[in-house]
């Protein structure tokens, strides 16, 4: 966590976990589709249920799914904001068992029928932590630069990918793997220190085996400090990446 | 990776530079970029205390809202400015936040007035400027960042220790270097700070952000202050500072479900609590 992040973000009350957390897991969520989301059904766990409402934890949620950062003043309007955006949004109450008790579930899909659902969690502080894609275990907070890769397991995958991030100049600070069974769907999540170049992104989509590919900017205000990062306020995400 | 209390307490003084350069070398920022984000903070942390201090509107739920105003108001009737000041500008953060205005999360938004009430306080007492406040708000971020190595900074994970605790001592560190302490002069004082906080828990009534939260950030940025006195003064956390950390970690993890954010338990639970929370979720 930086030293940004724990004098921040300058955010919209009342809560930093409820309010710019919840905010910011939608930033993040909104990144994994292609264009804006249309529909999102979210569901609420434990914590995020049952205090969720006091603290404008759901209009939070859809203003980060409309790319306001926490600090935007639509925040507390958000569901009017959304209404003129054509976002339609749902919440229910959900236990998605041993996780943070400030965790949500949200499923997005986009007007062509893309979908996705990740879960993450609010670990404090405005801190984000996403532990789910596509029911596949990755790992990262939104304050680096995040490339997620789902494919076909296979020899040497993995290693491709980490020869063309280091070809493109960029360092890899973490990385997650995991797949459904040998052979069958896989997914890698890296965090990186910068984003991927735009070549070597479209580069990576073409890639047979590449099912799908995002790269997440960064949400976190340390970002800010470099004049980089940062999510696009309203237009649509600036996204690389394919889906087969 | 992000240093303990221990090293900070180790570094030359003043801790803040340390603290900065360390940071600066994980996260590959300038220093200057974070030294003006940093003071960009202030200046935010410092409109929400004006706004806070002019506004008696009432919060979402119409239980606090004046009383920042209200104090700031009064006559001072125990003849002491700095207390007053400090009271009054930690509360206007609070209601701010409650009013769902704009403000700086530090480290929490539940614990957002503590330390401007307690930096921004002892600075307009004793004259200093805001570009003064910038390293000591610095040193503030890394006694947090060091405290979150051992556990998660949020009520509902610890309890309002882990929020209030941590801001408290986060502003013990910033308000001990303000005034010219060592860097082991600071990190004792976030230690006292700390350690005179174990155990606080987070029942929130109706599961709003402020009652008691409001006058909680009020009574803990004076309680850094303290810290900070006593620290000044060479007085010393006889546990270690990592070590204060892990027992509140430990009670954190002891505490009830119910005593951590989930208004189930404490003044959530008293009568007028519940008809708080009756009422709200009628609306």
């Amino acid at each position: 966590m930086s030293l940004l992040d724990m004098i921040g973000p300058v955010m919209i009350g009342p809560s930093s976990s409820h309010t710019a957390g919840a905010c910011r897991i939608g930033l993040v969520a909104r990144q994994l589709l292609r264009s804006a989301p249309v529909t999102a059904r979210i569901g609420l766990h434990a914590s995020f249920a049952k205090t969720g409402k006091g603290h404008g934890t759901l209009q939070a949620m859809v203003a980060g799914l409309l790319g306001f950062q926490p600090d935007d003043a639509r925040l507390p309007a958000a569901f009017a904001e959304a209404a003129a955006a054509g976002l339609q949004f749902e919440f229910h109450d959900t236990d998605l068992g041993d996780v943070h008790p400030n965790s949500a579930q949200v499923e997005l899909s986009a007007a062509d029928g893309e979908h996705v659902t990740l879960i993450a969690s609010s670990t404090g502080g405005g801190v984000i932590e996403v532990i789910r894609v596509d029911g596949f275990r990755v790992s990262f907070s939104g304050a680096s630069a995040t490339l997620l890769t789902r494919y076909t397991d296979a020899l040497g995958v993995i290693a491709r990918v980490a020869s063309l991030v280091a070809a493109d100049h960029v360092n890899i600070a973490a990385l997650v793997c995991s797949r459904e069974k040998r052979g069958g769907a896989a997914m890698l999540c890296t965090e990186l220190d910068q984003s991927l170049s735009p070549a070597a992104l479209g580069f990576l989509s073409g890639w047979p085996e590449m099912d799908w590919v995002r790269m997440v900017r960064p949400i976190m205000d340390a970002a800010d400090a470099i004049g980089g990062g940062g999510t696009d306020g309203m237009g649509v995400p600036v996204l690389a990446g394919t889906t087969a | 990776m992000t240093p303990t209390l221990h090293e900070i307490m180790q570094a030359p003084s003043p801790a803040s530079a340390w603290v900065l350069a360390h940071d600066c070398a994980e996260s590959g920022l300038s220093e200057g970029a974070v030294k003006a984000a940093m003071q960009g903070r202030i200046a935010e942390m410092r409109d929400s205390v004006r706004r806070g201090l002019a506004s008696s509107a009432p919060s979402i739920t119409g239980m606090v809202g004046w009383n920042a105003k209200g104090l700031h108001d009064a006559p001072d009737v125990l003849n002491a400015p700095l207390l007053k000041r400090v009271q009054a500008y930690a509360m206007a953060v609070n209601e701010e936040n409650a009013r769902m205005g704009r403000i700086v999360a530090a480290p929490t938004a539940g614990s957002a007035g503590t330390i401007p009430g307690a930096l921004i306080g002892v600075a307009d007492h004793l004259g200093l400027s805001d570009e003064q406040l910038v390293m000591p708000m610095v040193l503030a971020a890394g006694i947090g960042q060091a405290i979150s190595r051992q556990m998660f900074i949020s009520g509902a994970a610890g309890g309002c220790q882990a929020e209030i605790g941590s801001s408290a001592a986060m502003a013990a560190a910033a308000v001990t270097e303000l005034l010219g302490g060592s860097s082991r002069a600071c990190v004792h004082a976030a230690s006292m700070a700390l350690m005179n906080t174990i155990g606080l828990v987070c029942d929130p009534v109706g599961g709003f952000v402020e009652v008691p939260c409001v006058s909680r950030n009020a009574f803990f940025a004076v309680h850094a202050v303290s810290a900070a006195q006593l620290a000044l003064a060479n007085l010393e956390s006889f546990i270690p500072p990592d070590e204060v950390v892990t027992a509140m970690a430990q009670v954190g993890r002891m505490m009830p479900l119910e005593l951590r954010e989930t208004a189930e338990g404490g003044l959530a639970q008293t009568p007028t609590g519940l008809a708080v929370t009756a009422r709200m979720e009628g609306k």
